[in-house]
């Protein structure tokens, strides 16, 4: 009975290893041909057929403008609106933790609309909003557009840390006479820091991915993501596979050196790619090593 | 509890400083828009196309063209096919990765989050160089003599609920992830020592304590396919418009704002039904979003 199960488990354990593979493969085959597609030598639409090896969409991609100089105003997004989310975003998570006041649960219900909320409705209704307003649409408009959607994640995010939080050691550092600005920032903010770096690379590669929202309020000012749609929709030169690759690489290369203990703090954090990547992070930071069920 | 009225005083000044610039932030980002959005769907045109501040009905009644009906009838089709093949792909490999394999299960996981980090209309334009008809998989089949001619993989439906599930995939898995996580190993053992063989522990142990997984994961993926107006245009060619779709053009090319505005009610109306529903079956909003 014993063995007749020893047998099954290992031959489900089998199964189940093909079966991982088959998922992983699928996941990683649009970006596997993403990649061997920038070192495509085709030079015809749609470039797709394989026809040898080239570095020529990267030396390319260093003579596109407009590329490179969307991929500018990505970043530039990027940082403005993860350094307003975070600080906005800390200072009243710190706030709704600390003060008693009415109407937390409308401000609870304000924050989860922009995330089940999609995100096309979300972009049109910004654009009338701006529209009405007559406010310019250009990258002010974009930042605006960004940091409401990345907010509620960094109070989510810094929230969760608020949780688990010892208040005596703030008691104890006003007993010791420093003031609430001193204890705020040398007391609460370092023990919130986790929280908080969490929030703000969320707020990044949110705002670095984001097509469908920038798609309705950029104006003029293109952002990489909209200049991929763009070139999709013109049939795309592989120089932004080629970008695309360098951008991969990159991020990569950041949470090997990352993972490898230079800065756990974030490495940890990194793991919360998305929204709902939150939410799995409590169990995978309990899982680990040290857990109980391996009794 | 009651606050006396010192406690009041010298806490409301930091309460206001602290609270009021984020919550104005999405009381005007958030709140303001959404009723501007259904305010516009009640509005007419004018002769220049341009919004009128006139009551009227006529957006709804038009949201009722056949054609319309057809597309929302397609694009629910699409989101439940998507949701289901997520659900059935994803319970087992969830359950695999947290559990039969937890001895690897952060690098595992870890997997599952790095496709994301390219950005996923480039992935989603991966599939279409993959799938194209001059495509890798038709060059492969047509070396292999497999098919004579490259086949049609790309523009239909099928092709737009593969994107859809691929895009959406991770989020069914994360919250199933979490959910089969936290299972009790014990009541398994307990399971199997009475006597039940494996599909009645799947069904009436396994399952049952995982619902909340499920049904958030349904949600996350379902909500978003409805909406998800690129990757039916870039996959499926125009011929699988989803209500995205629609809304999209209404903003750009078709420039009726308030028919634009109707439709974005309806998508409005879905997510607050199913997530009204969500939270009817004990699901807390903690563990939608985050």
């Amino acid at each position: 009975m014993a063995m007749r199960r020893q047998l099954r488990e290992k031959l489900s354990r089998r199964g189940g290893i093909v079966y991982c593979a088959i998922i992983y493969g699928i996941l990683f085959l649009p970006i596997a041909v993403i990649v061997a597609n920038s070192f495509n030598a085709t030079d015809t639409k749609p470039y797709m057929t394989w026809k040898g090896f080239t570095f020529a969409w990267y030396s390319k991609l260093f003579s596109d403008r407009a590329l490179l100089a969307s991929f500018g105003n990505t970043m530039v997004l990027a940082i403005a609106t993860t350094v307003i989310a975070t600080v906005m975003g800390t200072i009243v998570a710190v706030g709704m933790y600390r003060y008693r006041f009415r109407g937390k649960g409308i401000i609870d219900a304000l924050l989860y609309i922009p995330v089940v909320i999609p995100e096309i409705v979300m972009g049109i209704s910004l654009l009338v909003l701006f529209t009405s307003i007559q406010l310019p649409q250009g990258m002010a408009s974009l930042v605006i557009a960004h940091v409401t959607f990345c907010l509620p994640f960094v109070i989510f995010n810094v929230r969760a840390r608020l949780d688990g939080y010892d208040q005596s050691l703030e008691e104890a550092s006003m007993d010791l006479g420093a003031n609430k600005l001193e204890t705020f920032f040398r007391v609460t903010l370092p023990m919130l820091a986790p929280g908080i770096a969490g929030g703000a690379l969320l707020s990044f590669t949110l705002s670095i991915d984001d097509v469908v929202v920038s798609f309705f309020v950029n104006g003029q000012t293109m952002t990489y993501p909209l200049k991929v749609w763009q070139s999709i929709k013109s049939g795309v030169a592989p120089d932004v596979n080629a970008l695309s690759t360098l951008i991969l690489a990159g991020t990569v290369l950041l949470v090997v050196l990352t993972q490898s203990k230079l800065v756990p703090g974030i490495a940890a954090k990194l793991r919360n790619r998305r929204a709902h990547v939150l939410r799995a992070r409590v169990s995978a930071e309990e899982s680990p090593v040290h857990q109980k069920e391996e009794l | 509890m009651k606050l006396n009225s010192h406690e009041f005083r010298s806490n409301t000044l930091p309460a206001a400083i602290t609270v009021i610039p984020a919550v104005a932030w999405l009381a005007f980002f958030v709140a303001i828009p959404l009723v501007y959005v259904l305010v516009m769907s009640f509005c007419s045109l004018d002769e220049y196309y341009n919004v009128a501040f006139q009551f009227t009905l006529g957006n709804y009644a038009d949201l009722l063209y056949p054609n319309y009906v057809q597309i929302y009838a397609q694009s629910i089709v699409i989101a439940a096919l998507s949701t289901a093949i997520c659900l059935a792909l994803g319970y087992p490999f969830a359950y695999l990765i947290s559990r039969t394999f937890r001895e690897h299960k952060v690098i595992l996981y870890m997997l599952v989050i790095i496709p994301f980090w390219t950005n996923s209309l480039i992935r989603i334009y991966g599939w279409r160089t993959f799938l194209g008809a001059s495509g890798f998989l038709n060059a492969a089949l047509v070396g292999l003599h497999l098919v004579d001619s490259p086949v049609d993989f790309l523009f239909n439906q099928a092709a737009t609920v593969l994107g859809m599930t691929y895009d959406l995939f991770p989020f069914m898995v994360l919250p199933l992830y979490t959910a089969i996580e936290k299972l009790d190993e014990a009541q398994i053992e307990a399971s199997h020592d009475l006597g039940a063989h494996g599909l009645s522990t799947l069904f009436r142990v396994v399952v049952p304590q995982t619902v909340s997984g499920i049904f958030s994961g349904c949600i996350m993926v379902f909500i978003p396919s409805l909406g998800a107006f690129y990757i039916s245009d870039i996959l499926g060619g125009g011929n699988s418009d989803v209500i995205g779709n629609l809304i999209q053009r209404q903003f750009q090319s078709g420039n009726n704002w308030p028919l634009g505005a109707a439709l974005s009610i309806i998508l409005i109306a879905i997510t607050l039904i199913l997530v009204k529903i969500y939270q009817s079956t004990g699901g807390d909003m903690e563990s939608l979003g985050v």
